[in-house]
């Protein structure tokens, strides 16, 4: 593991201890899984801890893993250290029961709309988010396009035949 | 017959002293399609609200159901204005994935394309800048220009906008005599028309006056809010991803990233023109390290991945073991190996990055796109409050907002 | 080799102004007889105002088609406005997600009669590569369509062509068409009265 990825490790093991786990390093950039609890308090350890500095948020999005009983969201922040150009990845996880999460709106402006985007792709609820409504599709969706049982393929096309085409249809009735 | 129905006005609406004005979403200063709700008082915007999402076109969804060489078709229609760029990006990803090496050869073609995609872009944003302060010569005169760009992927790739250029290695042809011809022209022509087009706009007392002070933002709001690409720059942190995190052998490379202080339209337009002149800098870099390589470097123009780069064409139909191999990828029967990848490139808006989730199958398990565009558009409101209507119009195209990025 | 060449064919003009064909009539001397309609459909066609509903790639490729090397404006549909109400050519040029859709039906709804579409690029015209949940697979879903222009994007000279389609269509259309009981019929079929 690279040096400063170890004192990343270090620092963050130190302040959290066991409620942050699973570190890895892949293709230089360190990465680890949290309990979703303390998302905004990691970030903003991160993000105001002197040797860290992580003030740039990258990226945010989800994941569902419909096979991870209890597990099944994850959201995912990318953070950057621009002045040292350290990236760090850490993931935390949700019950799709009660897809709940806080919002980094506070911490991160850039946060915002993405949040947003989760929200409307996975139904992820950013708990104390300024404006969490759809974003990219129509307010009437009752679904959340991006998980995976939903099909990728317009409903309402007839002149593609599914077998030639490998189609999804869309089995389940749509519920929220 | 409908009973004619009187308009009902929301309550408060009499007492109420600003005006609601829709920009939007079909909007002839909008360029592209996304929506502004702006609260007025006289010629002030109160507040601003901002709607996305008009041609969603679920990029992220189709991904998931598609292989890799398959995704570069979607990644050109992001920034359609830069396809090129956005088509590298996704194969550096790929590679940095398989963790492929590529020769040389590939590295500097790659980056001419990158750096001519760059001016493309930044021509389009800058005049259309001059388009909306009223100066429409600009536009016409410089467009004949970004067909000599579009003139050099014809030859190289046969398309002009979605280009589709490259695939996962390398290229899938050699640039031939023509391209290099053509792109010699370009070097030899575009500065005088650069130099033309600055003289038009940069010390225009009514451009100038239009643009300064419009939209402008400081360093550290613009970091919160992720701001990447030349409108960081403009605020004033020197941030591409050329140099922090060099990619496709960007660090061989001599130029220098321009930075503005106020981060207003003005600043920003004058970062993309200083940045057109270092792209055409680095671009004859290019054309200089391309003539230095000796020996078997000067001819690779991709790396041996078989997996996933398709084979000649004659050899497909003449040799079993390349047709094999045809088939394997034209059906996507190769699983990729396992992992998560981030990778960025400095695309003409900003940051462009590709999050990469592999679980070992055919097409990603999950793919997101960090769109610079969309990101720095909900600074929108931020940047337009308290200044004029028409500030609001040379804010939306200074930042160049591009739909299809930020809708994916 | 095959040799290199620009966009510089200097071709010169036959006529320093180039006139539209004459229609068919009598004519003698001082007078000159013949259909309204083919009257007003020379007028019409050679005077096209588009309104360039673009929302992605296709627009960028309208951009080119419009600016200098291209130049739309030669073929009499130099005014490009962007107000429904004062277009007659209806060019939607890029995807429209389901979202657009609403939108777009009404700009169609604004523009007076008579008024043509034109659907250019694979998005517009069948939803393209997006057969996805977001996207409008063709706005002949929502209004019709008189010209498809193929393409991912088209290539400006296939814009044009799409254009001169249009004209032809313009030129030759009855003065009635827009009153038949099928035109009425087409439209309550998109439930556009």
């Amino acid at each position: 593991m690279l040096e400063h990825n170890q004192h990343i490790q270090q620092k963050i093991s130190e302040k959290f201890g066991e409620a942050v786990y699973n570190f890895e390093e892949s293709y230089n950039t360190l990465h680890f899984e949290a309990d979703k609890d303390i998302n905004l308090k990691i970030l903003n350890f991160l993000k105001s801890e002197e040797s860290l500095q992580f003030n740039f948020l990258t990226d945010l999005c989800g994941i569902h893993y419909p096979d991870n009983k209890g597990k099944e969201l994850a959201v995912v922040y990318n953070l950057h250290n621009i002045a040292k150009n350290i990236r760090i990845r850490f993931k935390v996880y949700t019950d799709i029961t009660l897809p709940e999460v806080y919002t980094a709106t506070s911490i991160y402006a850039t946060a915002n709309w993405l949040e947003r985007e989760t929200f409307d792709f996975y139904g992820i609820i950013f708990v104390g988010h300024p404006n969490l409504k759809r974003i990219m599709n129509v307010e009437e969706m009752d679904y959340f396009p991006l998980r995976k049982e939903y099909p990728l393929e317009d409903q309402s096309r007839t002149d593609k035949d599914d077998e030639m085409f490998g189609r999804q249809i869309m089995q389940r009735p749509m519920i929220n | 017959m409908s009973q004619p129905h009187h308009i009902i006005l929301p309550e408060g609406s009499i007492e109420k002293t600003t005006t609601t004005l829709n920009l939007g979403p079909t909007h002839p200063a909008t360029h592209g399609v996304f929506q502004n709700i702006l609260e007025l008082d006289g010629e002030r915007i109160v507040s601003a609200e901002q709607t996305v999402g008009y041609i969603h076109r679920a990029f992220e969804k189709i991904a998931e159901h598609r292989n890799l060489y398959q995704i570069t078709t979607l990644t050109d229609r992001l920034n359609y204005c830069s396809g090129p760029l956005n088509n590298m990006g996704w194969h550096l990803t790929c590679e940095k994935l398989l963790q492929v090496q590529t020769p040389k050869r590939v590295d500097y073609l790659r980056i001419i394309i990158m750096e001519l995609a760059r001016i493309s872009d930044h021509l389009i944003c800058n005049s259309i800048v001059g388009v909306d302060s009223g100066a429409f010569t600009g536009f016409l005169y410089v467009m004949q220009y970004r067909e000599l760009i579009y003139e050099i992927y014809d030859e190289i790739c046969g398309s002009r906008i979605t280009t589709n250029i490259g695939r996962i290695g390398g290229f899938e042809r050699d640039f031939n005599d023509i391209a290099f011809t053509k792109i010699q022209k370009f070097l030899d022509e575009y500065p005088a028309v650069l130099q033309e087009f600055e003289n038009l706009f940069t010390r225009n007392r009514i451009f100038v006056d239009r643009l300064v002070g419009a939209g402008p933002i400081s360093a550290e709001r613009a970091l919160n809010y992720g701001f990447t690409g030349p409108n960081l720059r403009a605020a004033g942190v020197d941030y591409d991803v050329r140099v922090v995190s060099p990619y496709s052998s960007y660090e061989e490379f001599d130029f220098t990233v321009p930075i503005g202080s106020t981060g207003d339209c003005y600043d920003r337009f004058l970062v993309r023109n200083q940045e057109m002149w270092q792209s055409l800098s680095i671009i004859k870099q290019a054309m200089n390290k391309l003539a230095d390589l000796k020996g078997k470097d000067a001819t690779m123009f991709h790396a041996d991945v078989p997996e996933y780069y398709l084979p000649e064409k004659q050899d497909v139909y003449t040799k079993m073991e390349q047709m094999i191999w045809h088939f394997k990828i034209i059906y996507g029967e190769i699983n990729m190996p396992k992992g998560e990848v981030y990778h960025s490139i400095e695309a003409a808006n900003g940051e462009l990055g590709y999050y990469l989730i592999s679980d070992g199958g055919r097409s990603p398990y999950r793919l997101h796109f960090r769109r610079p565009c969309f990101i720095y558009y909900q600074a929108f409101e931020e940047l337009v409050k308290g200044g004029l209507l028409s500030d609001a119009v040379i804010v939306m195209s200074s930042l160049n907002l591009i739909a299809g990025e930020m809708d994916a | 080799m095959r040799p290199v060449k620009y966009n510089v064919h200097v071709k010169p003009l036959e006529n320093d102004i180039s006139m539209a064909e004459m229609p068919e009539g009598h004519q003698g001397e001082g007078f000159f007889a013949t259909q309204l309609s083919s009257v007003i459909g020379l007028a019409r066609k050679n005077s096209l105002w588009p309104l360039p509903f673009a929302t992605s790639c296709c627009g960028i490729e309208f951009m080119a088609t419009m600016a200098s090397t291209y130049d739309f404006g030669r073929f009499g549909s130099e005014r490009v406005g962007f107000s429904p109400r004062q277009c007659d050519l209806l060019m939607v040029m890029g995807t429209i997600a389901k979202k657009m859709g609403p939108v777009l039906k009404q700009v169609y709804i604004q523009m007076a009669e008579p008024r043509w579409v034109m659907a250019v690029g694979a998005c517009a015209s069948s939803g393209g590569i997006f057969d996805t949940y977001s996207v409008l697979q063709g706005i002949d879903q929502i209004i019709p369509v008189d010209v498809y222009v193929s393409g991912c994007p088209p290539r400006p000279e296939s814009i044009i062509d799409g254009l001169l389609n249009i004209q032809d269509l313009v030129g030759k259309e009855s003065l009635r068409r827009r009153n038949s009981n099928e035109y009425k019929a087409l439209l309550e079929s998109y439930g556009i009265q």
